[in-house]
């Protein structure tokens, strides 16, 4: 299996409940620790993973007037929340899923083209997490150092960039998203666009930003003014920070520069 | 659907042939915004009509045009090219035209059940029309997406049929003798206003203004 391309945290697994109580406290010394023990095991007698919802890096108001306090509670409490939910309900019904960084959750459910249909949570969760990571108050500006080195190399400006990234957005049809990614094998930057929950990671390329460009994520604020919402999140919300972060981390696997090849 | 023939001589061609370059437009809705209040809400309606599709006849209008030129200089890349936009413009102008027919103010009639063959079809073939509507609803919140929710005539089987198509890919993209009865759009623009993200809810409510009437007439105009 291809190498893990980026893991935003720490696995956010863990186990709910272990079946100690099969373990047969039969004694009979303790009757009563018995007697407790034996209402709990009805309710949790299994191993179960779990994925939680994790928070973004700043309060849900902070992004406003960009994007309002209403869509992050719509967007992250209903939408973000019901894709983890589902997952989990999912994943309780079949437990060679266990186990998995979201990461690795997501490229194996994708299972090749062939989704399972956990794909389209664990994806979305994903997304959904990277996503908001990929957004800070008082964002939006210029990269700066080793990221706009590479957006200048690999787009020749970061204004041919920006109107790259604002077209895909624009002409993506249905629900998708926009990413910029470091693409693996070409080892250069790349403005890529999926449908649905689609993630870049099940081709094995390293997402540096992205934007939801489902509904949901702008309907409340911007009504159908696409132009506007793709235009605010360049201006004011894209974290570069975020995106120098993970070129950082990216170029642990890919090889950007020539190899400096010390002459004896 | 309004239709507006606009002839003109393709620009500057020494061939010459005059092509008749069809333009289409908005076709107005059979009854006010605010008239599927409390279903509908006249914000979503007035967006819906005046926005989305719109823009989508703009964006079909457009894509067809450059078609015309591709066509006159027989450049086959760019024909090919604009297959992708012609299918999701046009198709979205397609579908909305038929949603806006599907839908009716429940003081005229919206929502009230076909009591003619068509309310005996789908007893035949679905069970009941309560039936009907938990298949419908099923597919609408199970559909990924964005898309659209259909009861289907088939016209060569003579069967009604639940399907539901991606974006905006037209009913016929599932079969060519498929034909709308009704359509349900499940694009969020359709109700994240008013429902949010209780998809289920506005499947629910949106039963209540179905334009029943119109869908028996193209039934009984279809199932021959």
């Amino acid at each position: 299996m291809g190498s893990c391309c980026y893991s935003p945290s720490p696995s956010s697994s863990h186990l709910l409940a272990t079946d100690f109580f099969s373990w047969g406290f039969k004694s009979s010394k303790l009757p009563f620790l018995q007697k407790r023990r034996f209402d709990r095991s009805q309710r949790a007698s299994k191993i179960c993973g779990y994925y939680g919802l994790r928070t973004p890096p700043y309060k849900l108001d902070a992004l406003e007037p960009y994007m309002s306090l209403k869509t992050l509670e719509m967007h992250w409490g209903g939408h973000h929340r019901n894709y983890v939910e589902g997952l989990n309900k999912q994943l309780e019904k079949n437990d060679i899923l266990y186990g998995f960084t979201m990461d690795e959750l997501v490229k194996v459910t994708y299972n090749n083209g062939n989704p399972l249909p956990e794909f389209n949570n664990a994806a979305q969760v994903w997304n959904h997490d990277f996503f908001w990571e990929s957004m800070q108050p008082g964002g939006g500006d210029m990269p700066k150092l080793g990221v706009l080195q590479q957006i200048e190399k690999d787009f020749g400006s970061f204004t041919n960039f920006r109107e790259k990234f604002v077209e895909a957005a624009l002409t993506l049809f249905g629900s998708g998203w926009v990413w910029l990614v470091l693409k693996k094998e070409e080892r250069r930057l790349a403005v890529i666009k999926t449908s649905n929950g689609i993630c870049p990671l099940v081709w094995d390329d390293i997402p540096i930003i992205s934007l939801d460009m489902w509904e949901h994520a702008y309907y409340l604020d911007y009504k159908n003014d696409k132009g506007k919402y793709v235009n605010v999140f360049m201006n004011h919300l894209v974290s570069w920070n975020a995106a120098m972060a993970r070129m950082a981390r990216a170029e642990a696997f890919v090889n950007l520069g020539e190899p400096k090849i010390p002459i004896a | 659907m309004a239709l507006r023939s606009v002839s003109r001589k393709s620009l500057g061609l020494a061939v010459g042939h005059v092509r008749g370059l069809q333009s289409f437009s908005l076709p107005e809705l059979p009854y006010d915004y605010g008239a599927l209040e409390p279903v509908i809400s006249g914000e979503i309606m007035q967006l819906h009509h005046q926005k989305h599709h719109q823009t989508y006849i703009t964006n079909y209008n457009k894509a067809l045009e450059q078609l015309d030129q591709a066509l006159a200089k027989a450049d086959s890349s760019s024909i090919v090219q604009l297959q992708s936009a012609i299918k999701f413009n046009g198709g979205g102008h397609i579908n909305h035209s038929i949603f806006w027919k599907n839908l009716a103010p429940i003081r005229e009639g919206g929502g009230e059940p076909s009591k003619a063959s068509l309310g005996w079809a789908i007893d035949t073939q679905f069970g009941s029309l309560k039936a009907l509507i938990q298949r419908v609803n099923a597919e609408g919140a199970a559909l990924q997406g964005s898309g659209w929710v259909w009861l289907a005539l088939d016209k060569e089987l003579k069967k009604l049929s639940v399907q539901t198509t991606a974006n905006q890919d037209p009913l016929v993209t599932k079969g060519s003798a498929l034909v709308p009865l009704f359509g349900i759009d499940v694009w969020e623009h359709a109700y994240y206003l008013q429902y949010k993200n209780v998809k289920a809810d506005y499947l629910k409510n949106i039963w209540k203004v179905i334009n029943w009437k119109y869908a028996s007439e193209v039934y009984e105009k279809e199932n021959l």
